[in-house]
């Protein structure tokens, strides 16, 4: 009995020493950590890397925005994933971190499919957000009462879309959900219910709506005419270096940009004729300078 | 000249050698069991108190106080921690859970071991053994596709809310109330039940005047140990209540408990900084309120003894 457990033991420590041994020598594995929104791009690029890398791995991992940055800002991992710019968030020193952003994306106001509103002005929509609106037939629709269904206060989803739609009026508090897939399983089940969620979280179990007439589709996004956006940054601590830095390269080859972003319903950063600083401020790019 | 029997006394046998060791093993493993929760509840404890001590938070203002906002300052400069919602939350979908489910616990634990325990060995058993192996997750989603929409129909509303929640933690709870329930009146001497039939009292009179009464601290402690699953299942709760950091208005209005306010705030915020460390708070609020528990199951036991 006691040898058999000696040997076991043994056994398992000889296999531990030898796996993280082989990692080690052969393999490389960089970690990136944060935003939800942002997870299915970066895992697909890591993908599509490791397949002209063999030994080289990302490991992506969620956790939501402020993970990601307070992460990054530790040191912790090679890569931090974030909605917002880093300087949006308190506690957190933009100066140390270096920003990559790698995609635009498009947030969209979603609604269950029995609601009768097609589009929505953005001062009804921030009305309905406040709690100022709080049926449908006050814009439109049916006599049906109005379910918020929001998400996690911090969340960069919700950040992304309070500062374009809000502009400084309080949320009315109300159901909150944790993540992307959560909010849209509820507005497809409750009816009378609208959030909001990023572009590649789309499908059609539930109803976009269109604001102030533009409907959410990438060109309106790239031209600014679509006005609920926000880039997905991916933040290194300090300049990129070894392979951090080719896989950040490797994002912005036009491979990954025209194939893997768009297929997952991102806008590639160079299409934005468009861009916004931390304040939301929204400039247009000159063609030539770039 | 060497003594044989004189160095055999005088040295440790082998005996008594494996004593020592088995002794030092077992005390070093306990030791860091223990060193390990003094610590976990020290490091919660330094952390939660944080709002407290460097934001000057009141602390009765955290307990009562019902607008949840520590990204906010109030006019006084301090942070908007109210817990109210959270803390009112958590007990009513406990009380509620333990309310529905102590009666189906019991009848289930009775039928076990007092009406008919070759079925209840071979059916009941096996079934109970199968809830306490579905992951909360599992519970989680199957209220919200179907709790939800039932409560909707019934109650109105939007159907999330305290009522599905305590609907999914009564699920969740039934089988750690039932076999602690067995345990409970397993433990009851054979004589009571001898004694009092001898006296001409029917079955149902030995279970309902003397098994029930004599294991009454047992089943309290059942149901204390459920209530305590309750109170800490995050999960499934967060997924059916909706996670509005409002007051209750009433069973069917969205609103929260302690810990589905953590596992839907932790991502989201930093390190060190006043929401997270708000969130810490939270934590501590949960740990002492689990320790409380324990000091119940603890005083109970102690009264139950035969």
């Amino acid at each position: 009995m006691k040898k058999r457990l000696v040997a076991i033991f043994t056994l398992l420590f000889t296999a531990i020493l030898v796996l993280t041994g082989c990692k080690s020598n052969d393999q490389q594995t960089i970690t990136a950590v944060g935003s939800s929104a942002a997870q299915p791009l970066v895992e697909l690029a890591g993908e599509e890397f490791s397949k002209n890398n063999p030994n080289e791995y990302i490991n992506v991992q969620g956790g939501g925005t402020g993970t990601g940055l307070s992460q990054i800002q530790q040191g912790a991992v090679d890569i931090g994933n974030s909605d917002l710019y880093a300087e949006q968030k308190k506690n957190i020193d933009a100066k140390k971190l270096v920003d990559h952003r790698i995609a635009a994306v498009g947030m969209v106001p979603i609604v269950n499919k029995n609601v009768k509103v097609k589009s929505l002005t953005i001062k009804q929509l921030r009305q309905i957000f406040s709690g100022q609106i709080t049926n449908w037939k006050q814009v439109g629709g049916q006599d049906l009462p109005i379910t918020i269904i929001n998400r996690a206060n911090g969340s960069g989803t919700r950040s992304a879309f309070e500062d374009d739609v809000m502009e400084g009026t309080p949320s009315v508090s109300s159901q909150e959900q944790d993540s992307s897939g959560m909010v849209r399983q509820i507005v497809y089940n409750t009816q009378g219910s609208i959030s909001y969620l990023a572009m590649p979280y789309m499908n059609n179990t539930v109803k976009s709506i269109n604001v102030d007439g533009v409907k959410p589709t990438m060109k309106n996004i790239e031209t600014n005419k679509w006005k609920i956006w926000s880039y997905e940054h991916l933040y290194t601590k300090g300049e990129p270096k070894g392979m951090t830095k080719r896989f950040l390269d490797y994002i912005m080859t036009d491979h990954v940009q025209n194939k893997v972003v768009k297929q997952l319903g991102y806008v590639p950063i160079k299409d934005m004729q468009y861009q916004k600083d931390y304040k939301g401020n929204v400039t247009p790019i000159s063609k030539e300078g770039d | 000249m060497k003594d044989p029997i004189r160095e055999s006394l005088t040295k440790k046998s082998i005996s008594a050698k494996r004593e020592t060791k088995g002794k030092v093993i077992s005390f070093s493993f306990t030791a860091i069991i223990v060193i390990l929760v003094v610590t976990i509840i020290g490091f919660v404890a330094s952390r939660g108190l944080v709002i407290f001590f460097k934001d000057g938070v009141n602390p009765i203002d955290f307990l009562t106080h019902s607008v949840w906002a520590p990204d906010k300052l109030d006019s006084a400069g301090h942070p908007i921690v109210g817990a109210a919602p959270m803390i009112i939350g958590s007990f009513a979908v406990t009380l509620i859970a333990a309310l529905i489910g102590t009666p189906f616990a019991i009848a289930a634990a009775i039928f076990m071991t007092e009406i008919s325990p070759k079925i209840g060995r071979k059916v009941l058993q096996p079934v109970i053994e199968l809830l306490v192996g579905i992951p909360s997750v599992v519970y989680g989603f199957i209220g919200l596709t179907i709790v939800v929409p039932f409560v909707r129909s019934i109650a109105g509303g939007s159907g999330f809310g305290i009522l599905a929640g305590s609907f999914v933690l009564f699920v969740m709870i039934l089988p750690t109330i039932t076999s602690m329930s067995v345990d409970a009146l397993k433990a009851v001497p054979e004589y009571y039940r001898e004694a009092s039939l001898a006296l001409g009292a029917t079955r149902w009179q030995t279970i309902h005047k003397v098994i029930l009464r004599a294991a009454s601290p047992g089943l309290l402690t059942a149901v204390v140990f459920g209530m305590s699953r309750a109170f800490g299942e995050a999960l499934a709760v967060q997924m059916v209540i909706g996670n509005a950091m409002l007051l209750p208005q009433n069973l069917v209005s969205p609103s929260s408990t302690l810990t589905s306010v953590l596992t839907m705030n932790m991502g989201n915020t930093i390190m060190g900084s006043t929401p997270n460390d708000a969130l810490w708070s939270l934590a501590l609020l949960l740990l002492l309120m689990s320790l409380l528990f324990n000091f119940v199951i603890r005083l109970i036991a102690k009264r139950g003894e035969f």
